[in-house]
């Protein structure tokens, strides 16, 4: 029978001693000693690369150790699979879920145990074990709801509750909130607190500094697979993290960025525009200038970049680029100088399973090409040209899927650059990337800013909005609710705006 | 959980030299049994090597050639044609009739273009009700398959003068497969020419790039400003194209007109099975059209085998199967490795 396991679990000692592993002659991993104290929340931060997946790899099963061991309950321990872990009580809540879209909330929590009568899903039981497990958690989860239906958020709820109730001690969450928005990041926030005071421990894998610094009580460092550092959270200040992640100072997070010319041109004229998940958006941006745009997932950000670029059809409005009328459709909008960095790159954005180099010359193929066909010189130089420029290092005819996350984004930022725009559109440009990458990234949009470009960037991280526009639009419901800029642009009002009680303002 | 034998990405930081990854695993897995195979029935039998045998074994399966590296097209862009072989029947059938009823040179001509034309057209209407339309190219072209079969019987009962077959025994059109400049059958000629084409065109132009880039991820290709819609009608259009010359081809080859449906069905699955041996992925995105020429000829040499080495015909279809369920096997496998 599954146990409901909330304060009866079992807790877990969790050690490393002397942990190493190599991949393919290179030590991704080097001599690492750690011990996670049971009912903690223990982060690992460290840049792309520095051997954090593989360490938590490690512990949940999938990787073994190449020396060293791993120590539960003061008990070597050899995980030959995931599912060994998992009976010893460490489970994984990854950054890709793996739930079944077609079965209800319930029926995924318990996948594998449901309870049974003569042979049939005894659904009442279902029901009951299943709010059991949801009041301790706090969670609030339609149990009858399909889970294809539900928002990412929501889903992350799910696999966390699936992983309870097969009795998980130690939890490994991997950059759970990369999907979330505010309210929801907050909600899980509180769960993984309350996991902690109930004895659980929390392994918290995030890029998020200030999530990591708020929510855990250790904190571990990683550089290139070498342990620098754990201590206390309280100890840490966004800055030592990021210094001992990279082994140097970064400077500001935020790379210095000069507003646009009182004088200059507007780029991008956007006028009553509709489409499905946007109800009548006008906005302008500016030659020069990076315009924000904030709110909650699902609050229509993606909808209205979208629907500028033409990749849904606009029921109406119209949008102008350099005051050319820009028709619904995506060629139009490339033709006219609109650029869409979307925001997933794994799903929308890159065509993981071919070369770097062809990924970037995708949307511009026509101008390394003469009459059909591709001109090979030609798109190596152009590609390696742009790739230099966004810094992505080494052999450009490798599978783009070989990159890291941060890689990856700069190898659609070099697409965009790879074409002439006037307007660039950046969807969550730094979700799932690294510090050091992000770094990068920002850079590249105030470069292009710099160069006239109007910049359209949208972000659930409201640090990030304020770091790189000068201009923030607040988005709710398909709407601009509220404008900011200069002395006003503060978390505080964007946050308020962004949550505002819909009803309230709607009268306004 | 899937990702359990995953590798942690290389960053720029910790780049690992992987050797496995860098063997080009699909072409070795059809070139490496091809030869073995070529090599196997080289020494087991001496009819084998015979020009008389090797260039019999070619003229019977340029039909096929043509229709299945057209058909790669459409596999790489992630669509699927299971109308192929009706509409080689369809396009042989239209063919045959303008000969009969036209007559003449001039009723060669009008029956070739006639055919071609139709082919074409069949192809159109795939692609369009499975892009625009939004149909499952599997449902589509199994829908529309049945649909040409239906309208191919039509138009040879209005062919037909009498009972049995059109024949079509028309000097005029005939020696279309009887020519052979250098010593090569003319068939052998235009399938050679059609899978160089079709293979550059992947290989080196912008709409093979865009052809692959519509099969490995279609949201990605569209917001990357293709006309995804519009790339995936072309390869089902070519490969209409394909199965018409092809009928017209076979038409000239045997003379008389195909009228058992098994005929088609036996088309569609060998041309399938070819691209699949190739190592063509079902899912889209990656193939290449050489592979699926080995992958239709390593097929054509067992089966040629089993009639050389007189092992009951039977056993063909099974080792047919077997050989299927390794290559898309290897695909699975491959697609894990290479993530």
């Amino acid at each position: 029978m599954p146990n409901t396991a909330s304060s009866d679990a079992p807790q877990l000692l969790v050690e490393l001693r002397g942990v190493g592993k190599t991949f393919g002659g290179t030590s991704v991993l080097d001599d690492i000693n750690l011990v996670f104290q049971p009912g903690a929340v223990h982060a690992l931060v460290g840049e792309n690369g520095a051997g954090k997946s593989t360490l938590s790899k490690i512990i949940s099963g999938v990787y073994s150790a190449d020396s060293g061991t791993l120590v539960v309950n003061g008990e070597e321990v050899d995980f030959g699979s995931p599912r060994e872990a998992l009976d010893r009580g460490i489970a994984t809540i990854a950054q890709d879920l793996a739930l079944v879209p077609a079965l209800t909330v319930a029926e995924n929590v318990f996948l594998g145990r449901e309870p049974r009568t003569g042979g049939f899903l005894d659904r009442r039981t279902l029901r009951r074990q299943f709010v059991d497990l949801a009041e301790g958690t706090g969670f609030e989860l339609n149990p009858d709801a399909k889970v294809g239906s539900l928002r990412t958020a929501d889903q992350q709820k799910v696999e966390i509750l699936r992983a309870l109730a097969r009795g998980a001690s130690f939890i490994i969450m991997d950059e759970p909130t990369a999907a979330l928005s505010g309210h929801d990041m907050e909600l899980l926030h509180g769960v993984v607190r309350r996991l902690a005071a109930s004895g659980h421990t929390v392994l918290l894998i995030s890029h998020y500094l200030s999530e990591v610094l708020e929510l855990s009580d250790n904190i571990t460092i990683l550089r290139d697979g070498h342990h620098i550092r754990t201590g206390p959270a309280a100890a840490e200040t966004e800055a030592t993290l990021i210094e001992g992640m990279l082994g140097r100072t970064l400077g500001s997070v935020f790379p210095e960025n000069s507003p646009a010319a009182a004088d200059a041109a507007d780029v991008l004229v956007v006028t009553d525009l509709m489409a499905p998940g946007v109800n009548g958006v006008s906005l302008t941006v500016r030659a020069g200038e990076i315009v924000g745009l904030a709110g909650l997932v699902g609050a229509g950000r993606s909808e209205i970049a979208h629907a500028i670029y033409g990749a849904v059809r606009r029921a109406g409005g119209t949008v102008e680029v350099d005051g050319v009328d820009s028709s619904s459709s995506i060629p139009a909008a490339l033709h006219n100088g609109i650029f869409l960095i979307p925001e997933s790159r794994k799903e929308q954005g890159l065509v993981l399973s071919r070369p770097i180099r062809q990924n970037v010359t995708l949307s511009n193929l026509l101008q390394v090409a003469t009459g059909g066909w591709v001109r090979p010189t030609r798109e190596k130089l152009a590609a390696r040209d742009m790739l230099e420029r966004v810094t992505v290092a080494g052999d450009d005819r490798r599978n783009v899927s070989a990159l890291s996350g941060g890689n990856q984004q700069k190898v659609l930022f070099a697409r965009a650059l790879q074409r002439s725009r006037s307007v660039l559109i950046a969807d969550e440009p730094t979700r799932g990337v690294d510090v050091g990458s992000r770094r990068a990234i920002y850079d590249l949009i105030v470069d292009q800013a710099a160069a006239g470009i109007g910049v359209l960037v949208i972000s659930s991280d409201v640090e990030e909005i304020l770091g790189l526009a000068h201009r923030i639009l607040v988005i709710r419901n398909g709407r601009i609710v509220a404008e900011f800029a200069g002395e006003d642009m503060t978390e505080e009002n964007v946050l308020t705006a962004a949550f505002a009680d819909p009803i309230t303002k709607e009268t306004s | 959980m899937t990702n359990t034998t995953q590798v942690e990405p290389s960053s720029g930081v910790t780049s690992r030299p992987n050797f496995l990854r860098h063997i080009p695993w699909r072409s070795i897995a059809i070139v490496v049994p091809f030869l073995a195979v070529f090599i196997a029935l080289s020494i087991g039998s001496p009819a084998f090597l015979s020009p008389l045998n090797i260039g019999n074994v070619l003229d019977r399966q340029s039909g096929m050639l043509i229709v299945a590296a057209a058909s790669t097209l459409v596999l790489i862009a992630g669509g699927l044609d299971l109308s192929v072989g009706a509409t080689y029947m369809f396009t042989a059938v239209i063919c045959g009739t303008m000969i009969v009823k036209v007559g003449g040179v001039g009723g060669v001509a009008l029956g070739i273009i006639a055919g071609v034309l139709a082919g074409l057209i069949v192809g159109i209407i795939n692609g369009v009700i499975s892009t625009y339309l939004k149909i499952n190219p599997l449902i589509a072209t199994l829908a529309m398959s049945f649909i040409i079969l239906g309208a191919t019987k039509l138009v040879s009962q209005f062919g037909k003068t009498g009972v049995g077959q059109i024949r079509v025994d028309v000097e005029e059109f005939t020696w279309l497969a009887k020519t052979k400049p250098l010593g090569v059958s003319l068939p052998i000629w235009i399938a050679f020419v059609v899978v160089v084409i079709l293979g550059i065109v992947l290989w080196r132009t912008t709409f093979g790039r865009y052809v692959y880039a519509t099969g490995g991820n279609a949201e990605a290709a569209r917001l990357a400003g293709i006309r995804v819609n519009l790339v995936r009608i072309s390869t089902f259009a070519l490969a209409g194209l394909a199965a018409g010359l092809a009928g017209v081809i076979d038409l000239a080859r045997t003379p008389s007109v195909p009228e058992n449906d098994s005929i088609a069905t036996t088309l569609t699955f060998t041309v399938l099975a070819g691209i699949v041996v190739g190592g063509t992925s079902i899912l889209g995105g990656e193939g290449a059209v050489w592979r699926t020429v080995l992958g239709i000829l390593f097929i054509a040499m067992l089966y040629n085998g089993f009639t050389l080495l007189r092992i009951d015909p039977l056993f063909q279809g099974i080792a047919l199967g077997v050989i299927i369920l390794l290559a898309v096997g290897f695909d699975a496998w491959s697609k894990l490795r290479s993530r």
